[in-house]
């Protein structure tokens, strides 16, 4: 039983890592006001929303086990405060961080119309700390990291989230980048 | 629009918005986009310039408005009376 509850929970992590790079893809794209040529702006935000909440769901799927599984030894206490496991102690840690921002970053993405703009900016920024957290957790600490498949999968959520910043920084990020420089008028791709 | 009139209309609060463009796809009926983005009223939808910030909406599209005041990245949308 330990071992399904380990692998379970190692293979759950592995995907919440592809999920939150999807998030963090997502999200930058939603930023830039573009549509996608099949997926209307309404639908990216949609789908940046729900694979961030899928995200979660597979967050609680990666830690849960670990605190079933008697050999794991995580506790409570580990999932939400760093550097105090028993194996591993700081790549663990960099994980639980990484948990506490998710959470930060959730709640005020569900609360957003309370909150406010500013507020829920600003927190919605750490998912920029999160997502570098988050891998250098796995890669830390994960059973398989150094394998050649998790290396090469941990280089290509590495470049795509890289490229994706560089064009968050770069001055022709925003649809309307062109337009509000002086450019030429345009249809906005209206069917 | 009906004979009745507007069943609600959609502020758009200017000092908000970004133009990012959803409440355009949204309402295509409603908005217009204008050349830098922003939403506008589509053309016979209000009279005079100075209620360009109170678009009004038919019944049918409330639902879509709605979503589009939820989904709004800037919170810059509203639902008021007609």
């Amino acid at each position: 039983m330990d071992d399904a509850l380990w692998a379970f929970a190692r293979v759950s992590g592995l995907v919440d890592m592809v999920l939150l790079t999807g998030s963090v893809l997502l999200g930058i794209l939603t930023r830039s006001g573009r549509p996608l040529p099949a997926l209307p702006r309404v639908s990216l935000m949609l789908l940046h929303r729900n694979i961030s909440l899928l995200a979660v769901v597979f967050l609680v799927f990666h830690v849960a086990p670990l605190l079933l599984d008697a050999y794991a030894r995580v506790n409570l206490v580990d999932v939400v405060v760093p550097f105090l496991g028993s194996y591993k102690a700081f790549w663990q840690g960099l994980g639980t961080v990484a948990l506490d921002l998710m959470a930060a970053v959730v709640a005020t993405g569900l609360l957003r119309h309370r909150l406010g703009r500013r507020t829920f900016r600003a927190v919605h920024w750490l998912s920029y700390a999160m997502w570098p957290l988050a891998l250098a957790h796995s890669v830390g600490n994960g059973t398989d990291a150094t394998s050649a498949p998790a290396v090469a999968a941990a280089v290509v959520l590495c470049v795509a989230v890289l490229a994706a910043a560089a064009w968050r920084v770069s001055a022709g990020f925003l649809e309307t980048a062109d337009a509000r420089r002086g450019g030429a008028r345009r249809d906005w791709g209206r069917p | 629009m009906s004979v009745a009139g507007p069943a609600a209309r959609l502020h758009i609060d200017w000092t908000m918005c970004d133009g990012r463009g959803l409440c355009t796809e949204l309402l295509p009926e409603a908005l217009t986009r204008d050349d830098w983005g922003y939403p506008l009223a589509a053309p016979g939808r209000v009279r005079a310039r100075a209620d360009a910030s109170n678009v009004p909406l038919t019944g049918a599209e409330l639902g879509a408005a709605v979503d589009a005041v939820k989904l709004c990245p800037l919170l810059a949308l509203r639902i008021t009376g007609p």
